[in-house]
């Protein structure tokens, strides 16, 4: 019988991979932003699990708002990406460091 | 605070006038003196002095003929815990007296400015400075605490180091301020220590409590096994050493003659050189504690007295000798006080005030008429043009050396007697002070005449003053430069306001001798205020005389001998110049001695002043360079830069370890706020 538990085991580890995904990333900044969404589905997938064990809609009409500003946010990412390449010439992560101290 | 004195007491206001109104003219000549102009500025300083002169007087009867005393706060000043400073008046017997002494010299010395300096630059600033001197010395005479002791001491400090460096464009007059603020700064750090024992110990610095609290004290230690109240008397009488010019920090005041003359006549001879002579007699209970200390003031009054006496003997500037003859009478007094005759100590700073500062309005007078010419080698003769100088000056003199009935005689023989008296009770050191007061009475006739001798009587060296200077130590010109070495052909008497102070200072100088005498000698006129030794008490309940029986005795007695001798040997060396000059010849290594005064000058500049120098580059270069800027400030920063270094390795400018860092804090923070919570 598959619980609760398995549900959020497996959320979980979706956003381990996904915060993973940022720390170790050195190449890609597509793969930091797909990292970012995947984090959100993580929680997607929470708010989905809490929503249908405790029979409470609440939480998968809180799904779509969430997917709605995911959208928004990556087509923001996408267009600032775009403006950072006309500039840089590059979309390595390793060359983004002007913050260096 | 100032309401409540009002109503208490009506004569309050008398008492801030005092106070108050040389400040104000001080204060209006000194910022509005170009507006108002010169005849309206020394009206208004005048006119301040005068006010205060009449209220000083008001107050003299008062406090003498109906004991009618004070002693009050005006005003709080500031309360640190406990300790409370205030402003406050003492009016007893003592401060009556100083007033009358204080505000009638100041007086005639403003008045006697307007002649002296007429033309001058800086005319309003010079009434501006000697109106606030009078200031701070009636809030040093008046002060009821240490602290406003301490005030108008520092106060008269600074209007004296103004004074001396009035003319400030001419190097030696800036060397000898300087020299003046120096060594008074040695003697107010040992003044500024006697207060701070006092406070430690008595916790008040209120003159009367700490009266009360003293004797409490009296087997009272210091860690290192030393007597409280010795400490705390020597080293006030450190300060009164710095201030009245007493051996060995008595070196600036010869210097300080660079000043013009009046406010050597007024700071440098009367009043403030007096103030330590004042503070010693204000706190005679303490001195009387301790016989170490008075031995010390006996000691260092002698030195004084005789020694320093001597160099006026050799000086050839007519203030100079002046100069020298006042720290000969200062140490008089102070051998006085180191007596326990703190009354007598009064009584020849009173009738020293007068005839000295007559002695150098008149030398002012002559300075005038040899167009400021200060060498009494180029003088001469003058008695004939300048005879109201003369007469004025010659009782000045005879004053000054101690021949009865005039005013110096009666103070100055009483302090030979108290000398005298000490050293039959067995005062340590009293043969020492029997010795030099009896030496100096020579040397005071000696140069006291010499002066009138080399200025009034004699060939008229003026006429043909070129070239006369050449052979000599020329003390003289290194004063007044300015005014070259032309000869002076025609000699005047000066003018009214400058003779007018002459007489007026000449009346007392022959007469409160008499008036003061007796009052003195039993001390009615200071009761209650100053407290004269055992000693001296009992021997004097038997020998109140009259001053007329006084003048008739001292002929029986060898004083008035020895002051005789002194003028003889004056004359006899005045007639012949060849012996004189033989004389100094055969005495070569003294009169090298005298003429380097002792080497005391270059003792300080080849010695102690490289020391201190020495010293002060060692922690410049030690303290301030390596500790403080090396170690302390650019240390701290280096160790600041040194992490920072390190630091600043964690910031990558990656976004991604930024991100790290972040989620690795929150992942602490949790786990820490769990751990928290479910414990």
């Amino acid at each position: 019988m598959i619980g609760i538990n398995h549900y959020l085991v497996l959320s979980a580890i979706l956003f381990a991979i996904s915060v993973m995904g940022i720390f170790l990333n050195r190449k890609n900044i597509i793969v930091v932003l797909m990292s970012i969404e995947l984090m959100l589905l993580a929680v997607n997938f929470n708010f989905v699990t809490f929503s249908s064990f405790l029979h409470n809609l609440a939480g998968q009409v809180f799904v779509f708002f969430i997917l709605t500003v995911a959208a928004a946010e990556s087509a923001i990412g996408l267009a600032v990406l775009i403006i950072l390449f006309r500039n840089l010439r590059s979309i390595n992560v390793q060359d983004m460091d002007s913050l260096h101290g | 605070m100032i309401e409540n004195l009002m109503v208490k007491n009506p004569f309050a206001y008398l008492y801030l006038s005092i106070i108050l109104a040389p400040l104000i003219s001080s204060i209006i000549v000194g910022l509005f003196g170009f507006a108002i102009g010169k005849r309206a500025s020394h009206s208004l300083a005048i006119l301040g002095v005068f006010i205060a002169t009449i209220c000083s007087y008001i107050v003299l009867y008062k406090v003498q003929c109906q004991n009618l005393f004070y002693n009050g706060a005006l005003y709080t000043w500031l309360t640190v815990g406990h300790q409370s400073f205030v402003v406050g008046i003492l009016i007893d017997k003592l401060t009556s007296i100083m007033l009358v002494v204080v505000s009638s010299v100041s007086l005639m010395v403003h008045i006697y400015t307007v002649g002296y300096m007429a033309g001058e630059e800086g005319y309003q600033r010079f009434f501006s400075y000697i109106s606030l001197f009078t200031f701070m010395m009636f809030v040093l005479v008046l002060a009821n605490n240490f602290v406003q002791l301490f005030f108008g001491w520092e106060g008269v400090g600074l209007v004296s180091y103004l004074l001396i460096g009035f003319y400030f464009k001419r190097e030696s007059a800036i060397f000898a301020n300087l020299k003046a603020f120096l060594v008074n700064r040695i003697g107010d750090l040992g003044f500024l220590l006697g207060i701070s024992l006092i406070l430690a110990y008595c916790g008040t610095l209120n003159y009367s409590e700490v009266f009360n609290i003293a004797p409490t004290l009296a087997n009272a230690t210091l860690p290192g096994g030393f007597n409280l109240i010795t400490v705390i008397c020597i080293l006030l009488f450190i300060g009164a050493m710095g201030k009245s010019a007493q051996f060995p920090l008595h070196v600036w005041l010869p210097d300080s003659m660079e000043g013009p003359t009046p406010i050597s006549a007024l700071i440098h001879a009367a009043t403030m050189v007096t103030a330590g002579i004042f503070m010693v007699a204000r706190l005679s209970p303490l001195y009387n504690m301790s016989y170490t200390a008075l031995s010390v003031i006996v000691v260092l009054g002698g030195i004084n007295c005789l020694f320093l006496g001597i160099l006026g003997i050799i000086q050839n500037d007519i203030k100079r000798v002046v100069a020298y003859s006042t720290l000969s009478q200062l140490g008089y007094m102070a051998v006085a006080l180191g007596c326990g005759a703190y009354s007598i100590a009064i009584f020849h700073l009173m009738t020293h005030a007068f005839f000295k500062g007559l002695l150098f309005l008149g030398a002012g007078s002559v300075i005038i008429a040899m167009h400021h010419e200060q060498d009494m080698r180029k003088m001469g003769g003058l008695a004939k043009y300048m005879p109201i100088t003369y007469i004025t000056m010659l009782i000045g003199s005879l004053a000054l050396a101690g021949i009865p009935p005039f005013a110096g005689f009666f103070s100055k023989d009483m302090i030979l007697e108290s000398a005298k008296l000490a050293y039959q009770s067995g005062l340590p050191a009293g043969w020492f002070a029997v010795f030099t007061v009896y030496a100096s009475v020579i040397v005071t006739g000696i140069y006291s005449f010499r002066l009138i001798f080399m200025t009034f009587h004699g060939e008229e060296r003026f006429r043909n003053s070129h070239g006369y200077d050449e052979h000599g130590n020329g003390h003289g010109h290194e004063a007044h430069s300015h005014d070259g070495h032309h000869g002076v052909t025609e000699v005047r008497e000066s003018p009214w306001v400058v003779t007018l102070p002459l007489i007026l200072m000449a009346v007392p100088s022959v007469i409160i001798g008499w008036l003061g005498f007796s009052a003195f000698v039993s001390n009615s006129v200071l009761a209650d205020s100053v407290f004269n030794i055992g000693w001296y008490l009992s021997h004097i309940q038997d020998e109140v005389v009259m001053p007329v029986q006084m003048v008739i005795h001292s002929f029986s007695e060898l004083p008035v001998y020895l002051a005789f001798a002194g003028i003889l040997i004056a004359w006899m060396c005045h007639k012949n110049p060849a012996f004189t000059e033989k004389f100094v010849k055969s005495i070569g290594p003294v009169y090298t001695l005298l003429e380097r005064k002792f080497f005391m000058d270059d003792l300080y500049i080849n010695l102690f002043a490289p020391a201190g120098r020495g010293i002060g580059r060692f922690l410049w270069n030690i303290g301030d360079v390596v500790i403080i800027d090396g170690l302390v400030v650019n240390g701290s920063a280096k160790v600041v830069d040194l992490y920072s270094k390190i630091l600043r390795k964690i910031q990558s400018g990656y976004v991604n370890s930024y991100a790290t860092f972040m989620v690795l804090g929150v992942i602490i923070l949790l786990t820490f706020c769990t751990r928290l919570i479910f414990n």
